[in-house]
């Protein structure tokens, strides 16, 4: 019996682990839904909207007022990307845009450790990282507080997104946008205006995304190479899914624990490296356009 | 169009010119008005433990900087240095490596890169270019014995020694050896050559006390240990030794065990990655936590004392660190140490081979290394260094030392110091003893003929 | 003025597919090879050992990325794995076969990491894009995980960090830094005029079908698998043979850490900035990823003295990068190698315009 608590353990765990990437996620998904790019560069993006924040912070700004601050700043990053690297290559090869984010979340990196530093920092949220008593008393599991707060977090953003995007007159004018621009230019769609909002939601995203993960394990550098994790989720969950991301990451990061948990210990562990990525890569021979994502279809 | 292709072949062009700069300025080389030494500062930065390279090699340079200003050089020779840094990364580091290599008509005499993996990289080509390898605490830890690499030392202690203390710490805690018995002990480690490095000393006393030993890796960067904390309760550990990497992963284990319920006072960090920047970085879960120290932190040492008066004070403003409060902590004072031994050795080396005020060989440098001699009191405390570090000699068999370390506790803003005295492996003998059969393997493998030490 | 292209006739189809058909160039390939082959008399130790080295295999290995993702148009972010394969293969078969010639070892290795290259490149026949990208990134981390965790790959060393063995050919230990130039400036100039060859030829116009539009390509008959398969098995065999050379010529230590995927992003930077699709590409992004940062290093140094934390000038190398990337993409996106030709071009017709 024990076994079998310690089995939902670390299920639970995964499960709420897989959140965490779920978040990372839904800012690629918010921008490839808009401008149907795939943003390379949203790992750096979580990683520098919360290190200004937490940055803010430190230049003695109260936590209220160093939240839009950060927002700010990311929407601005949002505009200038779009101005500088995505309207210069609109015509390219989506590999062409691809590589641009690869170089774009370099230069997004060392700018952040330019003006932040190198240091890592400490991100209190007040809420406490430490075992639920009553769930511990009654069933001997020990589920943090902070991850079931994560839950709830991004259930709530995974809600308010999927109903912007399918039932507001706004949702609509993203969708009309990411499939083609100079129809929906031509049409009325205020193009600037609509990508300006999807930059902002999608800093939105990475900065709770962000704060959240440096609330757990720190705000530093090496962020960078978990958002990476996000990859896989974006593949079995499809690219233009706000809920397939979220499933996504629940199966991904349920399986990674369990899987290294149990299976790991006979390989000398560090299994949950590379087990994502496999897991992607099967998906993607059965199911190319990921589990909720919409057909691929290639012209010639 | 053009205008862009302009531009780009004189950014191409800059390039080209800029590497005629480092060309030249590679080879040309530097007047000799006074005598110098020259030494390398291979530094870490950037990268995992950038808390712990801006730390050491602050301290390294402050001090080489210290003695140039409070007592004019070394015998009158001026104490030079050239940084490079390596990023923690083998590539790099191999890199700085062969850059640092000669300055001017001057090689480098010492190569303290402070990263396992960096050192073994050029374990192989240091006896060769007559450099030391100072492995100041880290690296390999069978070269320990002199015997079969004359070039490399581990001055104080190596990582064999500190799993043993540790185990030595937990069985005197435990109420002894008999009570280890059925014991469970993890080593949560990175899952690299650095990790694994203790592991077989450990196994060795494991099988020796009776305990239960557990390997848990983490994969670099090691920013979740979900999985791994769940499994250490899932074991139902006793203790913890934890040897992480860098204060990302320092963090992160302490909130992982928070989160898991494992208490604070049963994982012990490792030096490598255990000090206040560790701490910190785990916020307030991190209280309680044993840390082991090589070198003891504060600035009450008289040494650290007057460096800090000399080159921070006022507007002296002479100190590497870019943040003056971290003089004191547990890093810089490594690095202090650290270049104490290379300043000590040079002495030493003046001394043996007759060229006070002279610059000296790299030959020359080793003898001087080798006869590191702290054992007398009144030497440590003419130093400043009296209590900092246990004392200990080093000889032509024997390139550890001391072997000995203080177990610290994090009390919420600082370390405590809670061993009575500095302290060692329960066997020292059994250690030495893997150490020289581990040495003794290695040189048969590679036809290493040992040298003949007296001692 | 110089390109005097006129008298120089070609008789035979043999002289029209020559490489270099303009007898200039055959001169300035001739004096760059000689210049090559003569530098470690008047270069340093350590130029040789820490610039022209490294320059070499990572123009090998970029040379193996190009070949992917320039040629053949596959988005390909492993290429550190398969260059620890050949590493580790390398240090495996000396150790494992008694008195194997270094090049042979090295060519062994380089086998190993096609057929690595080919099982992990399976999932190409499927998709492309970005979904390859991180199957590619699966087999970098799947390598360098497996190559750590079986200890068999290490010869059960108690450490985990392998010394490469010295380079013995033919009785004759390459010890010196020149020695080692030597044989590495010998395999990668064979490797690097084998690639121009089947770059020129029907298996390099079959990778570009294949990357322009590969449901067109096939239509016309080319098969897909073969073609693809090729090019990852080549493209690997170019990495493998790189990772060889890079542990036993560069680092001299064979471990699975020195293989992460910050090199393959820097190859990736070495191919992009570089120019894709190209041969001499590769070189030209090798040296300027290289020498970016000695650059940088050195004229921080020189301008503001000692007073730059390394952290700095490390955080300015990464925006730098970034910004020569999209700056390359946007405004010339077959790179340095463009460049070059479009000078080789206006001295063609120098001192005219056209």
């Amino acid at each position: 019996m024990q076994n079998f608590w310690f089995f939902i353990e670390v299920l639970v765990g995964g499960l709420l682990s897989g959140i965490m990437y779920s978040l990372v996620a839904l800012g690629f998904v918010l921008i490839y839904k808009a401008s149907s790019v795939f943003n390379f560069a949203q790992g750096a993006m979580v990683f520098f909207a919360v290190l200004t924040f937490v940055g803010v912070m430190e230049l003695g700004l109260p936590f209220w007022a160093a939240l839009p601050v950060a927002i700010g700043v990311m929407v601005l990053v949002g505009m200038a990307t779009e101005r500088f690297v995505l309207r210069p290559l609109v015509s390219q090869s989506e590999d062409t845009l691809l590589m641009a984010t690869i170089g774009l979340s370099f230069v997004i990196e060392g700018v952040a450790q330019l003006a932040w530093g190198v240091d890592v920092r400490n991100l209190n949220l007040g809420i406490q990282d430490e075992p639920i008593n009553w769930v511990m008393d009654k069933t001997g599991m020990l589920i943090s507080q902070l991850d079931i707060t994560a839950g709830i977090v991004a259930s709530i953003m995974v809600a308010s997104l999927a109903l912007l995007f399918s039932r507001t007159k706004v949702g609509r004018g993203l969708r009309a946008v990411a499939d083609d621009h100079a129809a929906a230019l031509s049409i009325g769609i205020p193009l600037k205006h609509i990508w300006m909002l999807v930059w902002a939601t999608a800093g939105v995203v990475a900065l709770v995304a962000g704060m959240l993960w440096g609330a757990r394990s720190g705000v530093q550098f090496a962020l960078v190479w978990v958002a990476l994790k996000a990859l896989p989720v974006l593949i079995i969950g499809g690219f233009t899914s706000v809920p397939g991301v979220i499933v996504a990451g629940l199966l991904v990061g349920a399986s990674e624990k369990v899987v290294e948990v149990y299976v790991g210990p006979k390989f000398g562990g560090g299994v949950e490296v590379w087990f994502p990525y496999v897991l992607a890569v099967l998906f993607l021979l059965v199911r190319p356009e990921g589990l909720f994502g919409e057909k691929i279809i290639r012209r010639v | 169009m053009l205008s862009k292709v302009v531009l780009r072949r004189g950014l191409g062009r800059m390039g080209v010119a800029g590497a005629l700069l480092a060309l030249v300025t590679a080879s040309t080389p530097a007047p000799a008005q006074q005598a110098e030494q020259y030494f390398s500062i291979p530094s870490t930065r950037v990268g995992p433990y950038n808390a712990q390279g801006t730390g050491i090699y602050g301290g390294m340079i402050d001090y080489l900087n210290y003695v140039n200003i409070k007592h004019g050089g070394v015998n009158g020779v001026k104490l030079t240095y050239e940084e490079c840094e390596t990023e923690y990364n083998a590539a790099r580091s191999v890199e700085c490596y062969q850059r640092l290599l000669n300055k001017g008509d001057q090689k480098m005499l010492a190569w303290d890169p402070y990263g396992t993996p960096l050192a073994y990289a050029v374990i192989g080509r240091v006896a060769a270019d007559n450099v030391v390898l100072a492995q100041a605490g880290y690296g390999r830890t069978d070269a320990a014995d002199g015997r079969v690499w004359p070039w490399v030392f581990g001055a104080h202690s190596n990582y064999w020694s500190q799993i043993a203390m540790k185990l030595n710490f937990i069985q005197e805690k435990e109420g002894g050896i008999d009570k280890m018995k059925g014991k469970t002990i993890v080593h949560l480690h990175i899952d690299t050559a650095y990790g694994r490095e203790p592991l077989p000393a450990m196994r060795q006393i494991a099988k020796d006390w009776g305990f239960n030993l557990v390997e848990i890796p983490i994969a670099p960067p090691g920013l979740e240990q979900q999985s791994q904390w769940l499994q250490i309760r899932q074991a139902k550990a006793d203790w913890v030794t934890f040897w992480g990497a860098g204060a990302g992963m320092s963090g992160t284990a302490i909130t992982s065990a928070a989160r898991v319920g494992f208490p604070r006072n049963k994982i012990i960090f490792v030096t490598f990655g255990g000090a206040e920047e560790d701490m910190i970085a785990g916020g307030a879960q991190s209280k309680d936590t044993y840390v082991v120290a090589m070198v003891l932190p504060g600035k009450q040492f008289p040494l650290i004392a007057d460096m800090e008066k000399v080159l921070y004070s006022g507007s002296a403003g002479k100190g590497n660190m870019q943040n003056p409060n971290r003089v004191g902590t547990i890093y810089y004072n490594r690095g202090v140490i650290a270049a104490v031994n290379f300043v000590e050795a040079m002495k030493n080396a003046q001394k043996l081979h007759n060229k006070v005020g002279q610059a000296i060989t790299g030959a020359e440098f080793r003898d001087g290394y080798e006869a590191l001699d702290y054992t007398s009191d009144a030497k440590r405390k003419e130093l400043g260094i009296e209590g900092m570090i246990p004392g200990y000699k080093l000889s032509c068999r024997d390139h550890e030392g001391a072997g000995k370390f203080q177990m610290m506790q994090w009390d919420g803003s600082k370390f405590q110091i809670v061993s009575k005295d500095w302290m060692g492996a329960n066997d020292p003998k059994m250690i030495r003893t893997l150490i020289e059969d581990s040495a003794e393997k290695y040189a048969k493998e590679n036809n290493i003929t040992l040298r003949d030490c007296p001692n | 003025m110089f390109y005097r292209e006129a008298g120089q006739f070609r008789t035979s189809y043999a002289q029209d597919s020559q490489i270099f058909p303009l007898r200039q160039d055959r001169i300035g390939i001739a004096i760059i090879l000689m210049a090559a082959v003569l530098l470690p008399f008047v270069a340093n130790a350590y130029w040789l050992s820490a610039i022209l080295i490294p320059w070499l295999v990572l123009s090998l290995v970029a040379l193996g990325q190009n070949i992917l993702m320039g040629y053949a148009g596959q988005l390909s972010l492993g290429s550190a794995g398969f260059m620890a394969v050949g590493a580790f293969a390398c240090y495996n078969f000396i150790l494992r076969v008694e008195g194997i010639p270094f090049v042979v070892a090295v060519a062994l290795s380089g086998v190993c990491a096609a057929l690595v290259g080919i099982v992990f490149g399976l999932p190409s026949l499927r998709i492309r894009g970005l979904y390859l990208a991180v199957a590619t990134l699966a087999s970098q981390f799947f390598i360098v995980w497996a190559l750590d965790k079986f200890p068999w790959f290490k010869n059960y060393d108690p450490a985990g960090v392998i010394t490469a063995q010295p380079i013995v050919m033919f009785g004759h230990n390459f010890a010196s830094p020149r020695e080692k130039y030597w044989v590495v400036l010998v395999i990668v100039a064979a490797l690097a005029l084998l690639a121009k060859n089947m770059a020129r030829g029907s298996v390099g116009r079959g990778w570009m079908a294949v990357r322009d539009m590969d449901v067109a390509a096939e239509a016309m008959g080319l098969s897909l698998l073969r073609t693809k398969l090729q090019a990852f098995a080549i493209s690997s065999f170019y990495c493998g043979v790189g990772g060889a050379l890079f542990a036993f010529a560069y680092l001299q230590t064979v471990e699975p850490s020195a293989f992460t995927i910050e090199l393959s992003f820097r190859i990736l930077f070495m191919v992009i900035i570089g120019g894709l699709g190209t041969i001499m590409g590769s070189f030209l992004g090798a040296a300027f990823i290289l020498l970016m940062p000695i650059f940088l290093n050195v004229s921080f140094h020189g301008v503001f003295g000692q007073s730059v934390d390394a952290s700095v000038i490390s955080a300015v190398e990464q925006v730098i990068f970034g910004v020569m990337i999209i700056a390359f993409l946007i405004y010339e996106p077959l790179g340095l190698a463009r460049l070059w030709q479009l000078t080789k071009e206006r001295l063609r017709l120098w001192p005219f315009s056209h």
